[in-house]
């Protein structure tokens, strides 16, 4: 089947996203995120940088402005380095701060791309749209790209196949890549989140059969499937129905279905609902087995889902390819973003290569005018949105939800490992580079139906809810 | 007409009967059930509102919209599916979506490898078995366990160990093959007659020549029912891997159509599937027979 894509969005200029793409200006924004503001020294140093030529000196420049910037005192920096040695005192760094990649990025100097074929693993999911569309409109290859996009069977795999380096960077569940640096369900492997790729986009979906149990408290017994254990399905179900009284470990079976597989499993009877992925949650509408109980926008509006990410390995030796993988993936977010462009969209995903979905179905999704499942017709212009910006108070929630339910016991460092996950920083730094509005801050308060998450209070929020697994 | 050419005949008769018939309740089936459906939409979309029509149309009924399949498929539908994968066998458009026979192919190149990588393993192991009995007995007990055990368990393991999905596929086909090989070939080996290997010894034959001018052509019609016992179970875990492991392949796209809940180009995949494993089979009857002897 050829690809018969005939849209204005193949005919996006390049003025955009041309030009002033900065080769080395990461370091300065890596600096910031260790030190705060970032030492005028430090960053003065590195400008320096793009004038020199010797890889050496690059180096060791790159070297010496970070432990200037530990250690801004020169005596204090000579006795360190005395007392530690200087291989040791380079060890110690390293294990602290990206030398590797700042020494690359300072040796690039008109931003080359390190690697030109990468494979990115995806599920099948609206969810996936911008990183899925970025390849036949070209996004990719307009980056300096070649990108193969490989449809994967379900995120253990895309788990495995992320630690084996068999993919380059992945489409993930949000809360993966936080698990997967801290040693949840896999022995830690650091991975980063570039981008969050989309916000709201699933629904509670029942069989059809229980179109008169619409109140949770008749939910006893239900078997549910949700696509994996570290998801935000996951820790949005097992929310709802505790708040509506309903332990999801002892008064419901949840269980990990990969998510093209959850509308089969409906119409066998195998399950009696599920928190999913769209399309799915639509498919099962249009296959007459499920109606959409509830979006999963009204439980938490703007809630993230999944996650565009990589390795950390893959950001340190790659961060030309990283610049540009970023960059073409906010393009089609931006894009996806507009709700003008939805219908083509849809069009451009639906594809056996892609989706292999009706095109209905997907346009439904995104274009929030679908039929619910129960004979209405509703209009929710959000129902599935693509907001890019990995929030560090999203990360701070889904580490709250991981202890929550007891799949990390003891303390966490939730501050720690969101800043340290997430690369917001560069998000904004690429998103600002793009002329792409840039929001302020990294961490916001959420209202998740009706109760307000602070960030700052994630312990306090942990301990306040009468249905948890903390000892 | 010779009696054999008739029964010839008649099987071939009674098969195509046998045929017909499954194709006709096929058809009985799945005939009326549609026609009905149909029917009621027609009625329902000629009285109702704007809404409802709307409504009809998300759910891909409206008259506008694309004939929707539900439900199992009709007989025309299948012939739809078949002509339309096998006009065009081999297009390419990009990684996940190749044409039935580029899938056909990829799954017997992995088939083919683990296989013969099984071969390679197998017979001379199983060689050392058949001629020494110390060997076995101290092998037997790790044969008997690794035997039952089945390939898609080795999947995870295999995909931890060896980091590549494509490789892991062709490892969970030469475990599941090697076993009947192996047994195969050293019970062959062991149940040479002991005049022929008399015959050799008396003859001052050399180990390595006894082997191959004695040994082999003795135990080859062994050898070759334990090649096609695993050749049956390769293609049978073929499928099942590449429906977890996903990427290329029959298995996959099995796997893919199942998400697109498409059941008529499944049951083509399935009949594909049939197909070919006969085919397969029959490769290796035909080389049993060539190795056959009558004493």
């Amino acid at each position: 089947m050829p690809r018969e894509i005939d849209s204005p969005l193949f005919h996006t200029d390049d003025a955009g996203y041309a030009g002033n793409i900065c080769s080395c200006g990461k370091h300065a924004s890596q600096m910031q995120m260790a030190h705060g503001d970032g030492h005028p020294a430090a960053q003065q140093h590195l400008r320096r940088i793009r004038s020199q030529d010797p890889e050496p000196l690059s180096n060791d420049v790159v070297e010496e402005s970070v432990l200037r910037a530990l250690f801004p005192q020169a005596a204090q920096r000579r006795g360190f380095l005395r007392a530690v040695g200087a291989n040791t005192a380079r060890a110690a760094i390293a294990s602290m701060f990206p030398l590797d990649a700042l020494q690359a990025m300072a040796q690039e100097k008109n931003g080359a791309i390190e690697k030109k074929d990468l494979k990115i693993g995806f599920i099948a999911l609206t969810c996936a749209a911008p990183l899925i569309m970025a390849d036949p409109l070209g996004f990719y290859r307009k980056q300096g790209l070649n990108v193969s996009l490989n449809k994967t069977a379900g995120w253990a795999l895309i788990r495995d196949k992320m630690i084996n380096k068999e993919y380059d960077a992945s489409h993930f569940l949000s809360p993966m890549p936080l698990a997967m640096s801290i040693g949840a369900g896999s022995h830690p492997v650091q991975m980063r989140i570039a981008t969050i790729q989309n916000i709201n986009g699933q629904a509670i979906t029942l069989h059809v059969k229980h179109k008169d149990k619409r109140n949770p408290g008749q939910w006893n017994g239900f078997r549910f499937a949700v696509p994996f254990e570290y998801s935000m399905h996951n820790f949005l179900l097992r929310y709802y129905l505790a708040e509506n009284g309903l332990d999801p470990d002892r008064d419901v079976q949840i269980r990990v279905t990969p998510p093209p597989e959850m509308v089969a499993n409906l119409r066998a009877g195998n399950i009696d609902g599920f928190l999913g992925p769209d399309p799915f949650n639509q498919r099962a509408v249009y296959d007459e087995v499920g109606f959409i109980h509830i979006l999963s926008k009204e439980i938490w509006d703007g809630h993230p889902c999944c996650a565009f990410g990589m390795s950390e390995d893959f950001v340190k030796q790659n961060p030309n390819t990283f610049a540009a993988l970023f960059r073409a993936v906010l393009t089609a977010a931006a894009m996806a973003r507009d709700p003008a462009n939805r219908s083509l969209v849809a069009k451009v995903i639906s594809p056996a290569a892609y989706l292999n979905q009706p095109e209905t179905v997907v346009e439904q999704v995104l274009t929030g005018r679908f039929a619910d499942g129960l004979g209405n017709v509703k209009t929710v212009p959000g129902r599935a949105d693509f907001d890019p910006v990995p929030w560090d108070s999203m990360a701070v929630w889904i580490l709250s939800q991981l202890k929550r339910w007891g799949y990390v016991k003891g303390e966490i460092d939730y501050k720690g490992i969101a800043e340290r996950v997430l690369l917001l920083t560069d998000a904004k730094k690429y998103m600002k580079e793009l002329g792409q509005p840039v929001p302020d801050g990294a961490y916001r308060k959420h209202m998740i139906m009706g109760k307000e998450f602070d960030p700052a209070k994630a312990d306090a929020y942990v301990n306040s809810f009468a249905i948890k697994r903390t000892s | 007409m010779t009696p054999a050419a008739q029964l010839g005949w008649r099987t071939g008769l009674i098969s195509l009967v046998i045929f017909g018939c499954l194709l006709l309740v096929w058809h009985l089936a799945t005939a009326p059930g549609q026609s009905v459906a149909s029917a009621g939409a027609g009625a329902a979309s000629a009285a109702t509102s704007a809404a409802e029509d709307e409504y009809a149309k998300l759910m891909g009924k409206g008259s506008s919209s694309p004939v929707k399949t539900s439900g199992f498929p009709g007989l025309a539908q299948m012939g739809q599916t078949i002509r339309k994968e096998l006009a065009h066998p081999f297009y390419d458009n990009g990684p996940n979506d190749k044409g039935i026979g580029i899938q056909l192919g990829y799954s017997l190149a992995r088939v083919g490898l683990g296989f013969a990588i099984a071969a390679v393993v197998a017979i001379p192991l199983g060689f050392l078995l058949g001629m020494s009995p110390l060997m076995q007995r101290a092998l037997n007990p790790f044969i008997q366990i690794l035997k039952p055990i089945s390939p898609l368990a080795w999947m995870p393991l295999a995909l931890y160990t060896i980091k590549d999905s494509s490789i892991s596929g062709i490892f969970v086909i030469f475990i599941c093959s090697v076993w009947p090989m192996l047994m195969n070939t050293a019970f062959g080996v062991a149940s040479v007659r002991r005049d022929w290997l008399n015959a050799a010894k008396t003859l001052e034959v050399k180990p390595l020549r006894k082997a191959f001018l004695v040994i082999l052509p003795a135990a080859a019609p062994t050898i070759l029912t334990g090649m096609r016992i695993s050749m049956g179970i390769a293609w049978l875990v073929i499928v099942a891997a590449e429906m977890l492991v996903g990427g290329t392949g029959i298995g996959y796209y099995v796997w893919n159509e199942w998400n697109n809940l498409s059941l008529t180009s499944v049951i083509f995949a399935i009949l594909l599937i049939g197909v070919t494993g006969m085919l397969l089979d029959l490769v290796f009857a035909r080389l049993q027979k060539l190795v056959t002897y009558t004493e």
